[in-house]
């Protein structure tokens, strides 16, 4: 069989995908096309007896998703005549567009790439069948764009590439200094190398579905579909802003007030938080005016500089990570799950 | 900076141009590229476009620059606000400066300048004419720094080789004009990488935030054969180096560390950052939308030119960068410190009338210790 799925701009055809490779990477395939290959129309899902258990179990997999499990294969079931999975996998995407829920469909995404995610780390370790590490070396490569060369037990691959994909993570075993690197190369395990195109693998499934047509509603899949919404009312969230600045920003701000010395890092910190929040130049030039070496024009002209008035870069607030490191950070405990101060007092209710 | 001197510099490194513009010239890709310049007493020009070394010239003809610069990155629209500019990629470039290499300044290379009353002395600890603690530091030439900042050069090479697998031949060394080098890689694949990748780069380089379990130092069951070996590739194979000194340290050496427990290790990997990590300007390789000094051009800081190094153990700044003309002139010069251009020796000079070569003059009047009689 030839499974052919189209990415935003190239088409990759992947020769013999078989069933058994489909069932670990279902998100390769172009759902509609499938079905019909194997001569099925989304309507007999929703009339055919023998087809309900399928959407049944389409229906668990969303549900199992949404309470951020990740869905368990039962290796028998892809035995029987039909591919089960692939076929639960399909439809749960059907509902999920019809449901029109998006919180659905990111937990959706999050648990699948999980799922996917483990059998790309088994796949990339297989000595014994040659094809499914190439397999496996080849989604890293076509739909990540990482090239992953296989060295012994090791894998390596580009630094530049690395890099794109680690700076997203903030533990410190990530950064580059923490790996070893040579010859432009960076090593590592099996499961550091699925791990760090986690974010990505998420992001494709879950554009992937974003981006499919939406089908008329199927008869029979009503109920599904409406229960789906109700499930979504669960998780909606809103978030509000407290007024309240963190730590940092209220240390720095006291520093200036009580006239000392901020240093440089600090006022960085200070002006980008309060331009992201919004407050103009104008409103935030005061602030320094105790300052011992304070001079109205210069601070005017390098707050315009960071606000990005005169044109040369915007600034973003510093992580946490960096004011830590800079001696300014005095944490609290709502510091404890946000990594830029920026995000202080978010709160979901 | 007074009048007078405005326009003798402005004349001087016109003249300079217009007599060297064989070293000027527009990078690869110069339609790609922003370009700026600064007027002495004036401001920066920025986000401006010239697409070819006649241009290049043209402007430095008509404007009387006292410095011109260029990005390393290229922009599909390089005139327009940055916002506009549609950033594509950008040389990889680092800064390696005397001034971050010191952790003093230099007693016979430093004077200070009163910012109450503009006096001129020695370095000490406040003006020794009106006590004011309010002082800003003024290097002059020095061997010693140069010496300490090639060194730093050649290993940050050696890490772009090994490590991050550069190309020798991409690698570019440049004199920055006044105490300091510029590396360029060209033709790399990090000319993609954004900001934070370039940031994670200099961390790399700079040997920050290790921790001990990339050196073989687990918070248990950690023993002497998981830590670091002279043959280790990169960090941990400098470490080691660093560590012991020689092979057959290792296994004593090794003991103590593992003894000395996780936490001591921990606080000692940052402390390496001193004496390993190489000593670059991490905001220069990070700012991806800085405009760099060009090279043939003078920095008006010292009057020096930036220039191509070809062979960086013989490169010699205050001779090989040094291309004004030695015409005697007459300058009040109040520089107590003594200096040397072109192998020759200058100063001290106490608020006194002197006749020296022009290099020397547009030195001390660059650095702010001379002015036009
Ligand atoms: S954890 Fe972040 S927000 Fe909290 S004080 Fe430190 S830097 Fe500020
Ligand atoms: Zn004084
Ligand atoms: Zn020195």
């Amino acid at each position: 069989m030839i499974a052919i799925f189209k990415l935003s701009w190239y088409t990759i055809v992947m020769v013999n995908l078989g069933n058994d490779e489909i069932v670990k990477y279902p998100f390769l395939t172009e759902a509609g096309k499938y079905l019909n290959d194997l001569g099925f129309s989304l309507e007999q899902f929703g009339t055919d007896p023998d087809l309900k258990k399928i959407v049944d179990n389409a229906f668990e997999r969303i549900i199992t998703s949404s309470e951020g499990r990740i869905f368990k294969s039962d290796p028998s079931s892809n035995n029987s005549a039909l591919p089960l999975e692939i076929f639960s996998f399909l439809i749960a995407v059907i509902l999920l567009k019809l449901s029109g829920m998006n919180t659905l469909i990111r937990r959706f995404s999050l648990a699948e790439a999980r799922r996917a995610e483990k059998f790309l780390e088994k796949d990339l370790m297989n000595h014994q069948d040659i094809t499914k590490a190439k397999l496996s070396l080849q989604i890293l490569q076509e739909l990540f764009s990482v090239t992953v060369e296989k060295i012994d037990e090791e894998f390596t691959i580009l630094v530049s590439d690395y890099l794109k994909h680690s700076i997203n993570f903030h533990e410190r075993e990530w950064k580059l200094i923490n790996r070893k690197v040579t010859n432009g190369k960076v090593h590592l395990t099996p499961h550091e190398t699925v791990r760090l195109v986690r974010k990505e693998l998420d992001r494709h499934i879950y554009t992937k579905i974003n981006s499919s047509s939406t089908p008329e509603m199927i008869i029979g899949f009503e109920t599904y579909v409406d229960k789906l919404k109700q499930l979504a009312k669960k998780f909606e969230v809103k978030t509000v802003e407290s007024k309240e600045f963190p730590p940092c920003i209220k240390h720095a701000i006291e520093v200036l007030e009580k006239g000392e010395n901020l240093p440089h890092s600090g006022r960085f910190l200070l002006a980008t938080f309060l331009l992201n929040k919004g407050q103009t130049v104008e409103q935030i030039a005061p602030l320094f005016k105790n300052a011992p070496d304070y001079n109205p024009k210069v601070t005017i002209y390098q707050l315009n500089q960071l606000s990005g008035i005169s044109g040369t870069t915007e600034y973003k607030s510093p992580s946490c990570e960096k004011v830590k490191s800079q001696n300014l950070c005095f944490p609290v405990p709502a510091c404890d799950t946000i990594i830029n101060p920026l995000q202080f007092g978010r709160k979901r209710v | 900076m007074n009048g007078k001197d405005v326009t003798f510099l402005e004349d001087t490194f016109k003249k300079f141009y217009f007599e060297h513009f064989d070293l000027l010239h527009v990078p690869d890709d110069p339609n790609q590229r922003e370009f700026g310049y600064q007027k002495f007493n004036g401001g920066m020009n920025r986000h401006i476009s010239l697409k070819s070394d006649k241009e290049l010239h043209l402007l430095l003809m008509q404007n009387k620059p006292s410095d011109v610069y260029c990005s390393n990155a290229r922009y599909m629209f390089p005139n327009l606000p940055m916002s506009e500019k549609d950033w594509q990629n950008a040389e990889l470039i680092f800064d390696i400066d005397a001034k971050d290499l010191r952790k003093e300044h230099p007693k016979n290379n430093t004077l200070i300048k009163c910012s109450e009353c503009n006096e001129i002395s020695e370095l000490g600890e406040s003006c020794p004419k009106c006590n004011s603690t309010k002082l800003s530091f003024t290097t002059l030439t020095c061997d010693d720094c140069i010496k300490s900042t090639k060194d730093e050069v050649l290993k940050l090479n050696k890490i772009l080789i090994d490590d991050l697998g550069i190309n020798e031949e991409n690698i570019k060394i440049f004199f920055s004009g006044n105490e300091g080098f510029h590396i360029y890689v060209h033709k790399s694949e990090y000319e993609s990488v954004g900001s934070r990748e370039r940031a994670e780069l200099s961390d790399y380089i700079m040997f920050r935030g290790g921790i001990p379990e990339t050196f073989g130092f687990r918070k248990f069951n950690t023993n002497k054969s998981s830590l670091p070996k002279f043959d280790d590739v990169g960090w941990n194979g400098r470490l080691a180096k660093h560590l012991f000194q020689t092979k057959s340290n290792r296994s004593k050496i090794s003991q103590e560390i593992l003894s000395g427990g996780y936490a001591l290790f921990q606080k000692k990997l940052e402390n390496f950052r001193d004496s390993i990590g190489i000593k670059i300007d991490p905001n220069v390789t990070q700012d991806i939308h800085r405009i760099f000094r060009l090279p043939g051009s003078i920095n008006s800081k010292s009057g020096l030119t930036k220039i191509f190094v070809e062979d960086l153990k013989k490169f010699d700044p205050y001779t090989d960068a040094c291309f004004i003309d030695d015409e005697e002139i007459e300058v009040a010069a109040n520089c107590p410190i003594e200096f040397s251009l072109k192998k020759k020796k200058f100063g001290p000079f106490n608020n006194e009338q002197v006749s020296v070569p022009k290099f020397a003059a547009v030195y001390m009047m660059c650095k702010g210790v001379a002015s036009c009689v």
